[in-house]
Order: C-alpha cells, then structure tokens, then sequence
C-alpha cells in the first residue's frame, strides 16, 4: 500500500478576542490507499480542523498553521500548507474530496443536481461539458440514485437526507480522487439511512481505491469501517493505532471513558449511562499538564503531580498503538481489564 | 405555476376594490361640500347646484362610487344637452379645476414619473449591488470602510438636501446641466434632453437608495459566504471569483429583486419631494398639487393608481420569486 496523504505535527490556532484558539496542536498521521482511518473525538477536540487543512480550506489570514500536510497527486507531493491558493484549489475537488456533516444545507439550493456535480468535473476539465454530464449521471448511478438522468435535472429541496448524501459522495467522486475526507457523513442521518451511507462508502473505497479519512464522534461507526483509529482531545491525539487494538485493548483512559458511554442494551435490568464526568477543557487555556487529567480517575497511579505539570507524550511499548498517559503502560494494561470485562459483558 | 397566478390575481382584483371603496369613502366623508370646490371665486348657489347634478354628487354615496367604477371600464359623460361632455373609458373622473378629465392628467404625469423611477432604480441597482459586493469581498479593508461612509451619508442626508446640492452646485454653479425648465420630452424624440432632464433627479432619488442596497448587500453577501454550499463549492475547486459572482450572487440575488419591485412601485407614487425640487411634471406634484388646491377627484385617482402599482409589483415580484428561487415554484 503506497503512502497518499502525510500530516506530520500539525499545528492549527485561531486568534480571537479572547486569545489564541489552539484548534489543532500537534497531529501526525499517515493515510495509505484503501485505507480508513477514522478521527474520534468530541465537538470541539480539533478532529473537523484537521480535515479542512488536508483540504486547505482555512482562511489565510485568520489562521496560524505550521507542520507539513503532504497529498500525493500523481507522482508529485504537494505540501497544503506551503501551497499557494491557487495550487491548493487546483488540488482540491481532484486529488482531495470532502463530504461534509450537513447534506442538507451543503448542497446549492438554486442549482440543479446535475449542474452541481457537472461543475466540480468542469473546474478540473474546462470545456468538457458533455463528459461532466454524462459523469454526473454516471456517478449519481453509482451511489444508488434510481432514474439518475431524470433526478440529475432536479433539485436539492426534491432530495431526502438520504439522498442528498448520497448526491454529496456523487459529487465527491466526480474526480476519482485519491484521498476522501468524510466530515461527519453519517450524523444528519437517520440510524437505518446511516448503515446504508457506511455499506456505499466502503463499496466505492474498494472501488476507487480510494483512502478515507473519516471524522466521526460515533464509536459505532468506526468500529464498522475503520483500519485505524485516532483518537482526539483537546487538539491533540490521546491515543492512536488500529482500530481492533484500540477498541479491545484502549491504552488512554480518555478512550476508556468513551468507550464505556457508549449505551447499550444492558442485560442488566436499569443500568445507568456512565458519562465522564467534567467538561472538555477550554482550548484558548489549556492546562499545563496532561489536558485530560482534571476529567482523569486515574491520576492517582502516576507517579506524583506529574499529570498536572507535565504534559504526556504519545508512546507506546507497540510502536503501531500509542497513547499519552504518565501512568506506567501495565499499570494500565492491569487496570483497564477489569473495566473492559465490565464494558464487554 | 398557473392556478398560483391566477389565484394571485384574482386577489389582487379583490384587493384594489377594496382599497378603492376605503378611498373612496374617506374621500366622501371630508368635510367639504365637494361641489362648492368646483367653481372659483364669482360662485354663485346656482352654479354650485348645477354642478352638483352634473357631477353626480347629489346622489347617495354607494351609487357614487357606482358611477365611479363602472366610469373606469366604460367612460362617463356629466351634465345634459349642449353643455354635456364625455371622459372616455378609463374615466377616473372630472377635474373642475384643470377642466380635463382626470385620466388625461395622469397619463400626462405618468410617464414622467414611470421614467423618474426606472432611471433612479437601474443607477441604484448597479451602485448599491456593486458596492455592496465590493464592501463584502474586502470587509474590513479600506473599500469596505469608505462605503461604509457612503452608507451613512445616504441614508441620512434627505432627498431634498441632495436633490438642492445638485441643483446649486452642479446646475446653477457648474453649469454642466441646463436647468430643467426645458420640460419633459420623450426618449425617443430627443435622448439627449431626456438624459438631461433627468439626470440629476435619478442621482438623487439613487443615491439615496443605493446606500439602502449597499448595506443590504452587504449584509446578505456576508450572511450566504457562510453558508454550508460556499464551502461545497470551495471544495470543489471553484475560483474564489465564481464563488462570489456565481454561487454567492444567485442566492443574494432574489431577495435583492424583492426589495426593487416593492421600491419601485413605492416611488411611483410617492417621489413628490424630488419632482417638486427639480420641477417635474409627474405624479408626485400632481397629488401634491391637488392636495393643496383640494381637487379630489385627482387626489382620489392618483391614490388608487399608487396602490394598484403596489399590488401589481407585489404580484410580479411574487411571480419572480417563483421564477428565482426553485423551492417557491408550485
């Protein structure tokens, strides 16, 4: 599998009223081709601020980006965060595509379907309106839209939820592009239209080729599709590695404590939705130390006030899963059993 | 599409007729003896009762208004034998103080003021629009901040501040315009005189405008640059340039059109200050006129013309509406 989309330390911050937003502090991944490697983390931990940066879609001016976010096009790398605007925008809708959280406010609502999805191929393809069409028809078959020819002259506010994300994936893939950024796709949705967005996205990776990043805060989801997982907090990766390691075998209390919210139909007659407690820090005073560490059970495990002072670095004995706890590795490895047994049953 | 325009219209019909009846009635019940209006100042009894009959106002109201009505489709002739005349059909009535029909004033005065308000209205769309795209796409830098300034100088210097500046300065003082006592002469008789008829009126009822649109613009610019499809459409790879002008315009444009119908139709009926500053013969200074010299006859058609244009502009903007945005259509 070659190597298509490179993030290495990445670092996003917005200046405010208020002071630097730190959005992104730090986020190193690598995506390889048919491959998916989804993004966790709550609102605010930095996960959708990642992705507009793969796609180069922040405001110059507003914001401070260093790190490198390197996208293979063809046999050339082009570093997003070096480009100019107008190499960037020549990137974007051919080499990188995005599906964003929203299909029903993502999509123009004046413009028909298929003009829509035919100017995303006529930007890269100028003067080749017949071929964007028939594309256009082409792809909205591909996605699952019945009679697409005829639906491709209608308009968003004809289209269910459903449909529409279906129509944004269509849109997506009027470029064949290597590398997809999937914001949230499945959100909006209802839970049965959600399984079915998921089946069609892994149907055309397979197809394309294609490598996803997906953005997600359901647990759910991930564990349908993605080969591995980053989990985020507070702008930073807490833990990452394959998504079978961290489900099973969670080495950052964080995801311990997500994977623990997660509801189930408990066997157990009323059982309670554990949550964890606190709040997410707030990113413009982000504390010194560990960021999860006032929301932490288990700073009492590690060696004196280090959760508080000092900040973890992300390691692991496994160097294909890391995590950032200054608790000793088994300490934890021993703790989080018990925990998992308990999440398991 | 065409049961939604013929149940608008039928609507706008029940609409004018009542507007009509209320004007009508408020008209009637003034508390002057309309038929001593008619006759100047070697008024004798004799005279007033004569024109009386002869205008119809010594009968009961409702059949007044009767009269009224059926004179707009029919015409109406007043008085008897050799002294008898006819207004032909659209007969809005006699005016005692003009000795004309009614109907013959306003389509003097209409053109005048339908030319007033088409002028001022394309200066102010291009203006307005523009500057308030430009203000949108450079918020915050120095072209944002001047048009800013031009916002507030034009929403808050009346019209006949304006409207006099021009005339002083430009007219009298520069000279570069002759003044317009030269009187209204049509487009295609002489392009020339029109332009300079009415080239300082159109700048003054415009500006004042435009700075309304320049804000509005602005405003709505800003508001759909935000939106989720602005982004859709970066992602795709749109030049900033179309995102602006293609993607952004379409959606600013509707409400923008809205805004014009309604505006437009208002002027028409309503731009008195600037056809008395600039001396036009239009309708704003025919109701003005008729106002002061109590001609009601001329007040009552020119009210009813005002609101009819209101609600036909209501009616085409709501067609155009249907026409721009996809999710009105029916």
């Amino acid at each position: 599998m070659s190597q298509i989309l490179t993030v290495n330390d990445l670092h996003v911050a917005f200046p405010t009223d208020d002071g630097l937003v730190r959005a992104v502090d730090g986020v190193s991944l690598t995506l390889s081709q048919g491959e998916t490697i989804a993004i966790v983390g709550e609102s605010g931990s930095g996960k959708t601020v990642t992705g507009l940066s793969v796609m180069g879609l922040h405001k110059k001016g507003a914001t401070q980006i260093s790190g490198s976010v390197l996208l293979k096009d063809g046999d050339s790398t082009v570093d997003i965060v070096t480009a100019s605007d107008e190499e960037i925008r020549q990137l974007r809708g051919r080499a990188v595509a995005m599906i964003f959280q929203d299909p029903m406010s993502s999509l123009h609502p004046y413009y028909r379907i298929g003009n829509q999805l035919a100017e995303g191929y006529l930007v890269h393809n100028p003067g080749k309106k017949k071929q964007a069409h028939a594309r256009a028809i082409e792809m909205l078959d591909l996605v699952g839209i019945a009679e697409p020819a005829q639906r491709a002259d209608e308009y968003p506010h004809q289209f269910s939820g459903g449909m529409r994300q279906r129509v944004m994936i269509a849109m997506a893939l009027m470029n064949s592009p290597r590398v997809l950024i999937a914001d949230e796709p499945t959100t909006a949705l209802d839970v049965t239209v959600q399984a079915q967005i998921l089946i069609l996205l892994k149907s055309i990776q397979k197809e394309f080729n294609m490598g996803i990043l997906l953005i997600t805060h359901d647990l759910g989801v991930v564990a349908q599709v993605a080969d591995k997982v980053c989990v985020m907090y507070a702008g930073r990766v807490i833990e990452q590695g394959a998504a079978d390691d961290v489900f099973y075998k969670p080495k950052a209390p964080y995801t311990l404590g997500l994977l623990k919210s997660v509801p189930r139909i408990s066997t157990h007659g009323s059982a309670r939705l554990k949550a964890i407690p606190g709040q997410p820090p707030s990113m413009i005073n982000l504390p010194t130390g560990c960021a999860f560490a006032p929301r932490c059970e288990y700073t009492s495990d590690a060696p004196g006030d280090i959760c508080a002072t000092d900040r973890p670095a992300l390691l692991g004995t496994d160097s294909m899963h890391l995590s950032r706890c200054h608790v000793a590795e088994p300490t934890r490895d021993s703790l989080f059993v018990k925990e998992l047994k308990e999440v398991r049953s | 599409m065409l049961n939604f325009i013929v149940r608008r219209i039928i609507f706008a019909i029940i609409t004018l007729l009542a507007v009509s009846a209320v004007v009508f009635a408020i008209f009637s019940l003034l508390p002057f003896d309309p038929a001593a209006l008619t006759c100047g100042q070697r008024c004798t009894d004799q005279i007033i009762e004569g024109n009386r009959i002869k205008l119809g106002f010594d009968k009961p109201i409702y059949i007044q208004y009767w009269l009224f009505l059926t004179g707009i489709f029919l015409g109406r002739s007043y008085g008897e034998g050799a002294a008898a005349f006819t207004c032909p059909a659209p007969s809005f009535g006699y005016s005692f103080n003009e000795n004309e029909c009614v109907t013959n004033l306003l389509t003097e005065a209409l053109p005048v003021t339908v030319n007033l308000a088409l002028g001022a209205l394309i200066i102010w769309l291009v203006a307005g629009v523009s500057l308030g795209v430009i203000a949108a796409r450079f918020r915050g830098r120095w072209a944002d901040t001047t048009s800013s300034v031009f916002v507030l100088l034009g929403t808050s210097l009346p019209t006949f501040v304006t409207g006099l500046a021009l005339l002083i300065w430009v007219t009298i003082k520069w000279k570069l315009v002759p003044l317009s006592v030269i009187g209204y002469t049509p487009f295609l008789e002489n392009p020339v005189k029109f332009l300079q008829f009415f080239i300082l009126p159109w700048i003054t009822l415009a500006i004042a405008y435009a700075a309304l649109y320049t804000r509005f613009t602005r405003a709505a610019v800003l508001e759909i640059l935000g939106e989720d499809y602005i982004r859709t459409a970066r992602a795709k790879g749109v030049k900033e340039r179309a995102v602006l002008l293609k993607h952004t315009m379409r959606a600013v444009f509707a409400p923008i059109i809205t805004l014009a119908g309604l505006d437009f139709a208002g002027l028409i009926g309503g731009a008195i200050i600037t056809e008395t500053i600039f001396n036009l013969p239009g309708l704003g200074r025919l109701t003005l006129r008729s106002v002061t010299e109590f001609d009601l006859s001329i007040v009552l058609a020119t009210t009813i013309l005002a609101a009819s244009v209101v609600i036909i502009m209501n009616l085409i903007v709501d067609m155009l509406y249907a026409v721009l945005d996809p999710r009105v259509r029916v």
